[in-house]
């Protein structure tokens, strides 16, 4: 996993509260075997029509969305499903941050273990994002403050494990193989075995 | 004096390795990890990148449930009936399974069928386990007292290449259902009322626990539609206190201990309970008695009202956008809406009872000119009894398309969809725009109120055709 460590970008904004996991990446596309090449299925239906035309009132489909990568989502984005489908398309289609008042559990877990950086900010500061789309933002990962237009600096909320693995660029699984003594002895000396 | 704990502290603390610090969350052991076809092939790539073993085969249960067709496979062009993709995920899977030796619960096993569904069934899901799968819904095993929950793929690698994960201990929640259920009012019923009421983030960071003289009096199958729909509230996981109840349908199971074993299980599993005086972070409380049939109105499961109730108003976009969607109007009742497809199955209510609750309604009626049903056992198990009970011939008697083991239409990947604009009653989990299939509308119900539904040839109120 390559570090992030700051994040600097316009907004794009996609307000709508409850944003499911089915809706980022449908069903269909979950018979991949690969993590690669999810973008081009990413929000696919509200991108495209039936007929595979772009949805012209959809906002990643604006000539300002592009090259925007920070997501400013309405509340409880990511809910729904477990597919980490999600977070692989978001990040193959270019975002490297999704930030909102409140985020899915199981969508925010999976996020940040790729690195894509999922956080929650205060809901005024939430307001202001969503009522201000293509707001220039500095995401600071390392300080988990997060910089407006104005100069306004708000800190934001990252568990500080996530935080030091997103900053090194480590992946959970090495800090976990380390453990490997003391799962064993759990395993040797606990009452009862499953 | 221990200090007083709940149900979910106490499972917890049996499985801490490593404890959480303010830097590091804690090490949890895992007791049981399910596996599917969907969510594990690229957790399989990365142990062979790093040329990893699976560490504990011996408490993996593998199945294939879905990008399954339901219907019958013995090669692999019947694998394609749900895609190319889906048929080469299956391939993907078995190999995986023999590659790494794990045993794998596949076709011609008899002991196939949705990940939810088989755990419980053979017995491997207990009180007091951990048990995760890569699958939001893993909240079902709760209904055992055991801690369960959903994760990703990542996650998935982890614990097969360390047998733990790790995690923040989440705060807990206490939903407490008093008084009887009335006639007609099924798990589902209060699940979705549930939801209703917390909505879909309330339990968002919380482990729920269900108490109450209701969830008492409930069997082990619809405590399990209870649990199951835990993560519609935003929880992770929900719990019941194993009881009597659980332990009499554990006892002879094929992977629940035996003899000595067991009596030591038994005594072990009857200190799972919230201590009187434990505490919970929040806690809601909901009158049985004063609840009826639910049904979904709108986009997700916490949109959702009475049978005979009006659709609210609401003035938020997000509110109107599903109401677009769903082609519903405000204050009419959802009895008002014509029905194209019936779904009744899924890890939700794909058991023996919610077969035997939808056909006890189909008995000597039929689904309704127009209206296509399909009805899907959760598991080889759930459809071999069903057959024995002839609960299949009255299912095709009335009409409706009894089917092969597997998730089916819960979600569209399998080749079991519904047409763009078509309104399906299912008793799946989930009404997302599109879960379905493209442009398909869900109401999500009860077994009974969709059988009612398939014959009314409308959204309709299931204590009319008892």
């Amino acid at each position: 996993m390559k570090p992030v460590t700051r994040i600097a970008s316009k907004t794009v904004v996609l307000a709508t509260r409850d944003v499911d996991t089915d809706q980022i990446m449908p069903a269909r596309f979950l018979t991949t075997t690969s993590r690669e090449g999810l973008g081009d299925k990413v929000f696919f239906d509200l991108r495209f029509d039936g007929a595979g035309a772009p949805r012209k009132d959809f906002v990643l489909n604006r000539p300002e969305a592009a090259g925007c990568s920070v997501l400013v989502a309405g509340r409880n984005f990511g809910c729904g499903s477990s597919r980490e489908h999600a977070p692989w398309g978001l990040l193959d289609y270019g975002f490297e941050a999704v930030i909102s008042s409140e985020l899915a559990d199981i969508f925010r877990n999976n996020a940040l273990k790729n690195g894509l950086v999922a956080i929650v900010v205060d809901e005024e500061t939430h307001d202001w994002l969503l009522d201000n789309p293509g707001a220039d933002v500095v995401i600071d990962v390392e300080n988990t403050t997060l910089t407006l237009p104005d100069e306004r600096t708000v800190e934001f909320e990252l568990d500080g494990f996530a935080r030091y693995c997103l900053v090194e660029g480590t992946d959970q699984l090495g800090f976990l193989q380390r453990q490997l003594d003391a799962i064993e002895r759990f395993e040797e000396i606990r009452p009862w075995k499953p | 004096m221990s200090t007083p704990r709940t149900l979910f502290e106490k499972v917890w603390a049996d499985h801490v390795v490593v404890a959480e610090t303010d830097d590091t969350p804690a090490v949890i052991y895992i007791d049981l990890h399910i596996i599917h076809e969907v969510t594990t092939p690229q957790a399989f790539s990365l142990l062979r990148e790093q040329g990893l073993p699976v560490r504990r085969p011996d408490l993996v249960l593998a199945t294939l449930d879905h990008s399954t067709p339901t219907t019958p496979v013995s090669s692999f062009k019947d694998l394609l009936v749900a895609g190319e993709g889906a048929a080469r995920q299956v391939r993907q899977m078995e190999q995986n399974c023999r590659e790494f030796g794990i045993e794998l619960l596949g076709f011609g096993s008899g002991r196939r069928g949705i990940v939810h569904v088989i755990g419980p069934e053979l017995g491997a899901t207990q009180p007091g386990k951990t048990i995760v799968c890569g699958d939001s819904h893993t909240s079902t095993h709760g209904a055992f007292g055991a801690l369960a929950f959903g994760i990703g793929t990542t996650e998935v690698g982890h614990v097969l290449a360390t047998q733990c994960l790790l995690q923040r201990k989440p705060k807990t929640l206490a939903v407490n259902v008093d008084g009887s259920l009335p006639a007609g009012v099924t798990a589902k019923d209060v699940i979705l009322a549930v939801i209703g009421r917390i909505g879909v983030d309330g339990g968002t960071g919380h482990v729920i626990e269900y108490r109450g003289g209701a969830i008492r009096a409930l069997d082990m199958e619809a405590r399990m539609t209870i649990c199951n729909m835990s993560i519609e509230g935003g929880a992770r996981a929900g719990m019941i206190a194993p009881d009597d109840v659980t332990f009499e349908y554990l006892e002879g199971r094929e992977r629940a201990p035996r003899g000595a074993d067991w009596d030591m299980a038994l005594a072990r599993w009857r200190s799972l309970f919230s201590d009187d005086a434990a505490t919970f972070d929040r806690s809601v409380d909901i009158d049985a008695a004063s609840l009826v049939p639910m049904v979904t109105f709108g986009t997700n499961p916490g949109m959702v009202v009475g049978i005979d109730e009006p659709v609210p108003a609401g003035s938020d976009p997000s509110f109107r956008k599903a109401l677009d969607y769903m082609q519903v109007e405000t204050g009419k009742p959802m009895s008002a809406n014509a029905v194209d497809v019936v779904f009744v199955g899924s890890c939700t209510n794909g058991r023996i009872s919610d077969i035997e609750e939808a056909a006890r309604i189909l008995e000597g009626r039929k689904v309704a000119p127009g209206v296509r049903m399909l009805v899907v056992p959760g598991s080889e198990q759930v459809k071999a009894e069903a057959e024995a009970r002839g609960l299949d011939r009255i299912v095709v008697a009335a009409g409706a398309e009894w089917r092969e083991a597997g998730c089916s239409m819960c979600l569209g990947m399998n080749g079991d969809i519904a047409q763009p604009g078509q309104l399906c009653v299912s008793t799946s989990n989930r009404n997302f725009e599109g879960r379905q299939g493209i442009g398909a509308r869900t109401v999500l119900a009860s077994p009974a109120t969709a059988a009612a539904s398939a014959i009314a040839g409308r959204v309709a109120d299931p204590r009319e055709y008892v």
